[in-house]
């Protein structure tokens, strides 16, 4: 399990939990888990659409989860939220079916962009998500403050000229630049459980931001690592482990504050 | 002009059995979905709806190894997967939304373990593919009565709660208000629901199915604020869609970059994000002119 091979399967899921959970935690508190589920999947198109055309599937995926995740935020202006990223979500997921329809790539490449694969990272992905992570948490950093308040207080954040269209233009941004460094190497479908359940989790039991980003983390954390070793020891794939563990977490977390009256 | 309509319809199209089936099952899903969906859309519940169609792919992979017909299996984890988003869900809609989120990531899990299973044990991929993508043009004689016959039960629900469900969809603390048990109505919502998309995820596949449930019901909801033309104009959007689609498909077959066809779904969801993208220019001017108040919808019922 600790063989020289696994080593960098190690170090990119941690980098992706950790991003996962830190982005995540916005995703909840502005209750945006559509949002977190559509812009994977529309990476996941890119991704298809890459590989028929023979660039890097990065580029692929960075095009379609942002433009995507821009699509939501301009559409949903005009109509509902939700009607509007059911659509674009159907819509990057029938663009995908018609470039997988093209190509003549295998159903294993197919399942692993969704579910997940990995044991199968190479150095050279480690380096290329540790730059995308950082990117991440540069502009978490940068735009933390508007951020948290526009997430919890939009009308104040109105009041003080925070302009709420860039707030969400900003938010998505994040979303997708998470997703094209996730997609890759966890899968859409494993990169959605992490944003959503330990996050999620971490709010039921604190309302105070920083030890619920803090708790989000380690919560993710450990739901990875976990998984990484069930996933190698049993051979079932990773995705399964990944979000039956975070929903687990929901579950205990909702438990927990509801005996202890937290 | 007969050499434009063979240019259009390919010969043969309207000889074809799988087309017929096709046309036929594509309607009965397009117009149960659109029903269902102006519903959907009223009660912001589209990422549910979505989620129950992505979830369809547990039914379906549970289906495909356990050797049990893909109809009760997709239905059967649409009616579970339904109640147990609405019980883990609440009144607020942020919440309900992380719930549905919840639910999801955790089944879409155990689908992945499921597909997994489908794969080592037939040592066929392409499973994944199917159960994902579906195919109109893959229906097998034997769905076609009992898809009519799960549409007629999700309609004949429908027709039941009609009135209840608009008033506690428009206005949740009027129907309460006036003794509607909210709680209870929402899960049998959430069940039909489960039970159409199920019926539409098998036909037309996961992909497709949400895009049927919400797309042209949102467009319709943009034309008139009437239910049920708006039901009425959803279904018929769905219909044309699906039969366009079809014929696009069919047509595609000779056309590049390989002749194998373009899916059927890629054509059925541009049709309809296309009608959603012309009718917001109505919905504007048609917004200006009008403003009503919830009460005002209700009245107009």
């Amino acid at each position: 399990m600790f063989a020289p091979f696994m080593t960098d399967t190690w170090i990119t899921a941690s980098i992706v939990a950790v991003i996962a959970a830190l982005v995540g935690f916005f995703v909840v508190l502005r209750g945006a888990a559509f949002t977190a589920h559509a812009v994977p999947n529309a990476a996941f198109a890119g991704a298809a659409g890459a590989s028929l055309v023979g660039v890097s599937s990065l580029a692929g995926l960075g095009v379609f989860s942002v433009g995507g995740a821009l699509l939501i935020g301009l559409l949903s202006r005009k109509g509902r939220h939700d009607a509007v990223t059911a659509l674009i979500v159907a819509f990057m997921l029938g663009l995908g079916a018609l470039f997988l329809s093209w190509s003549t790539e295998y159903a294993p490449e197919i399942y692993s962009l969704l579910f997940g694969e990995v044991l199968g990272i190479s150095a050279n992905d480690v380096g290329l998500t540790a730059i995308l992570a950082l990117a991440c948490l540069v502009v978490l950093a940068a735009s933390y403050r508007p951020l948290m308040l526009s997430s919890t207080l939009p009308e104040v954040a109105e009041a003080r000229g925070i302009s709420s269209l860039r707030i969400d233009l900003l938010f998505l941004t994040l979303l997708a630049l998470a997703a094209t460094m996730a997609v890759p190497v966890v899968g859409a479908l494993l990169m959605f459980s992490l944003m959503v359940g330990p996050p999620a989790a971490a709010r039921a039991v604190t309302k105070h931001p920083a030890p619920a980003m803090t708790l989000a983390v380690v919560l993710a954390l450990v739901t990875v690592w976990i998984a990484i070793a069930a996933s190698y020891q049993t051979n079932w794939p990773i995705g399964f482990f990944v979000g039956v563990g975070s929903a687990a977490w929901y579950l205990v977390a909702r438990v927990s504050a509801a005996l202890f009256h937290l | 002009m007969p050499g434009f309509l063979q240019a259009v319809f390919e010969p043969g199209f309207f000889a074809s059995g799988p087309v017929h089936a096709a046309l036929l099952t594509g309607a009965v899903v397009a117009l149960i979905s659109g029903a269902v969906g102006v519903f959907t859309v009223l009660r912001s519940q589209s990422f549910a709806g979505h989620s129950l169609a992505d979830l369809g792919t547990l039914g379906g992979s549970g289906a495909f190894l356990f050797g049990i017909g893909p109809l009760w299996g997709f239905i059967s984890a649409g009616i579970a997967v339904g109640g147990a988003m609405d019980l883990a869900g609440s009144e607020r809609r942020s919440a309900r939304d992380v719930s549905t989120g919840i639910v999801l990531g955790a089944v879409l899990g155990l689908s992945a373990l499921l597909l997994y299973f489908d794969t080592t044990s037939s040592s066929t991929t392409g499973v994944t593919i199917t159960v994902l993508f579906g195919s109109l043009f893959a229906i097998s004689g034997y769905t076609l009565p009992a898809t009519v016959s799960f549409a007629v039960l999700g309609l004949g629900l429908l027709t039941l709660l009609y009135r209840p469900l608009l008033l506690s969809s428009v206005s949740p603390d009027l129907a309460a208000a006036r003794g509607v048990r909210i709680r209870l109505l929402g899960l049998i919502f959430m069940i039909t629901m489960g039970i159409t998309v199920a019926l539409a995820s098998l036909i037309v596949g996961t992909i497709l199915s949400p895009a049927l449930l919400i797309g042209p019901a949102a467009t319709a909801l943009r034309l008139t604020r009437r239910p049920m033309a708006a039901m009425a104009i959803a279904g018929a959007l769905g219909t044309v869609a699906t039969w366009l689609g079809v014929l696009l498909a069919y047509d595609s077959y000779h056309w590049p970059p390989v002749g194998n066809g373009w899916p059927v779904s890629f054509f059925v969801i541009t049709l309809i994000f296309a009608a959603y993208l012309g009718s917001g220019v109505r919905f504007r001017r048609a917004a200006q002119a009008t403003r009503r108040t919830p009460h005002e919808v209700i009245e107009a019922v």
